[in-house]
């Protein structure tokens, strides 16, 4: 007679609460991303702008003969800017297989089996390139503004443009929430997540190429409002308090980024069911 | 072949009424113009239930219904006692589901994929991958568990299923034709689980297939499906045998004519594979042995020759054939 069951037994733990299951989709997928080496590389390139610009405050607050290196709030708008072509390659690189691949291997059956709501499903997915975009916008340009501080040893920068903390932090989550929504969108309509790489650089480039040729026809930036990207810049523009460079009233401009958010995130509402229909 | 048989109403039966685990009231389930499910009333009964109907019949509909995926039009559904669409999520946590086509998460092994559906369904990580362990031992992918589960057989992606749908230990389990695509052994196995489960782990199932003989040799209870509707349902044995006995007969002859005679005898019958017919010959025509003869003689009465007449046990294919009319 055997002295231990080692068959299929009954469980006596404790459960967690219902509204977690978000944290562990989000934990899963960053430590799924962590461990490619490729993606690290992508990581570690992607602060070279920062090291880049940690060293000219480091000149500017350190040698006089580098004071016109010194930096200004137009600095941080330029380094976030900057960051924008990092922000399109990682979105692609960790966003395009976030929903695509649990399409094609019929995983979303498998969560929505489990206590979570597609809410709670998609929160987790867009934590995963939310916190790997953070990490390319955010922290690095809030880095540098703390650089500043201990490269000068005074907190007179900062004083003087205490609208830069909250400016950094608007201005980045803008250019986080459109890419991980947008990108979680499109990775929702396919079940490839090169496709749906493809579809994201479609949409940066060919909205792009609509203004540009707009642009050239009639000489009027009043239709920036065609481009994603121009959008981005003109309200970031304004969040920096910096002169806005096209003609599209700023209203306007964050009225298409919000629509965008907004049009995305009832794509997934549409897309993420634990069921297709096909009528 | 003709058939005679006459189907009455679904009647829940006892024991499914008293405390039935899952029951569906007047459910209709519509997609655009087709409709799923039809006015369904069913209970399901605790312990193994089969639910079993053709392809298309609406069994994995009635499932995904049930776990919420899909929200009927008409009716109310409740599940352990709770009404699916006031608490789906407290209905989820103690309900695992093994869906009939290949489910995985990408990119994981075996022990991860189980001990990261255990953490969705809200075990703590360590005593998840703990269970992860142990179920795959269970299920028999113990030596496989660290293989990428996409690089799985069939067989061992039906295995890994069932995995994931037991890891947080539920108290009821969906199993959507868990035998799909098994080799023979795979499926004796596979079969020997979920019977164990069933009878003596007090785990409570419904198992949706169309193959007549898993639902015989793992479930005690049956729900018939047929057309979108339910139209036959409660225990194997009581369905299977009213009082009365069943012959295979093969007979030379006017074989359309002879069916219309037994079934003005009384008689049902209905085809099979071969071309031996199974007749139910009801209680109320047997007198002493000599059912039989009452074949014999109307046989004879009308010029058939009698090739072949067995006595033969009543299967659940005699109530399918019954409820759906073949």
């Amino acid at each position: 007679m055997p002295i231990h069951d080692q068959s299929y037994r009954r469980y006596g733990g404790g459960k967690t609460t219902p509204g977690q299951a978000w944290t562990v989709i989000a934990r899963a997928g960053i430590m799924n991303m962590i461990r490619k080496r490729a993606f690290l590389g992508v990581l570690i390139f992607a602060f070279l702008p920062f090291i880049i610009r940690a060293v000219q405050i480091y000149l500017s607050t350190n040698f006089p003969q580098a004071a016109l290196l010194a930096p200004t709030a137009e600095t941080f708008r330029e380094f976030l800017q900057q960051q924008e072509f990092f922000v399109f390659i990682v979105t692609i690189y960790v966003g395009a297989g976030l929903i695509a691949n649990d399409r094609r291997a019929n995983a979303l059956q498998i969560y929505l089996s489990k206590p979570l709501m597609r809410s709670e499903y998609i929160a987790g997915k867009a934590a995963v390139l939310f916190v790997f975009l953070t990490l390319v916008t955010w922290v690095p340009a809030i880095l540098l503004l703390l650089l500043q501080v201990l490269f000068a040893g005074s907190f007179a920068f900062l004083k003087a443009n205490l609208f830069l903390f909250p400016a950094i932090t608007v201005g980045a989550l803008l250019q986080v929430l459109v890419a991980t929504f947008t990108m979680l969108a499109l990775s929702s309509l396919s079940k490839s997540s090169r496709y749906v790489g493809i579809l994201y650089a479609g949409v940066i480039f060919f909205t792009g190429a609509i203004y540009g040729v707009m642009y050239a026809i009639t000489g009027d930036s009043s239709l920036s409002w065609l481009s994603l990207s121009s959008n981005l810049a003109q309200v970031l523009d304004v969040v920096f308090r910096v002169t806005p460079r096209y003609a599209t009233p700023w209203p306007v401009s964050l009225t298409v980024i919000v629509g965008l958010i907004v049009l995305s995130i009832s794509v997934l509402e549409r897309r993420v069911r634990g069921v297709e229909v096909v009528t | 072949m003709d058939t005679n048989l006459e189907i009455a109403p679904p009647k829940p039966e006892s024991d499914a009424a008293a405390v039935p685990i899952v029951q569906l009231d007047g459910v209709t389930v519509i997609y655009g113009q087709n409709r799923a499910l039809k006015d369904v009333s069913a209970r399901f009964a605790p312990g193994a239930v089969g639910l079993l109907g053709p392809n298309g019949a609406g069994k994995s509909t009635m499932l995904k219904a049930l776990l919420g995926f899909i929200k009927p039009a008409e009716g109310r559904m409740t599940v352990l006692g709770m009404d699916v669409a006031e608490r789906p999520m407290d209905i989820r946590a103690r309900l695992g589901y093994m869906p009939e086509s290949d489910a995985q998460i990408p990119g994981m092994n075996a022990v991860s994929f189980v001990a990261y559906c255990g953490q969705l369904a809200g075990l703590p990580a360590v005593d998840a991958m703990q269970r992860a362990h142990e179920v795959l031992y269970y299920v028999g992918l113990g030596e496989a568990r660290y293989r990428n589960v996409e690089t799985y057989s069939t067989g061992m992606k039906q295995r890994i299923k069932l995995a994931q749908a037991l890891v947080h230990d539920p108290d009821l389990l969906f199993l959507d034709e868990p035998t799909n695509g098994m080799d023979p052994k795979g499926r004796d196995e596979m079969l020997e689980l979920i019977r164990d489960l069933a009878h003596n782990k007090n785990v409570n199932l419904i198992l949706s297939s169309h193959l007549l003989p898993d639902v015989e040799f793992t479930c005690d209870h049956v729900v018939v499906m047929d057309k979108a509707q339910v139209v036959a349902q409660g225990p194997i044995a009581e369905l299977k045998g009213p009082a009365g006995r069943v012959f295979e007969l093969r007979i030379k002859g006017d074989l359309p004519a002879f069916v219309e005679t037994l079934r003005e005898a009384g008689m049902e019958c209905h085809s099979t594979e071969d071309d031996v017919m199974r007749v139910f010959v009801p209680s109320t025509l047997i007198d002493r042995g000599r059912d039989q003869q009452v074949i014999f003689s109307l046989a004879a009465h009308h010029g058939v020759q009698v090739r072949h007449l067995r006595p033969s046990i009543p299967t659940l294919e005699d109530v399918f054939a019954k409820a759906v009319g073949e």
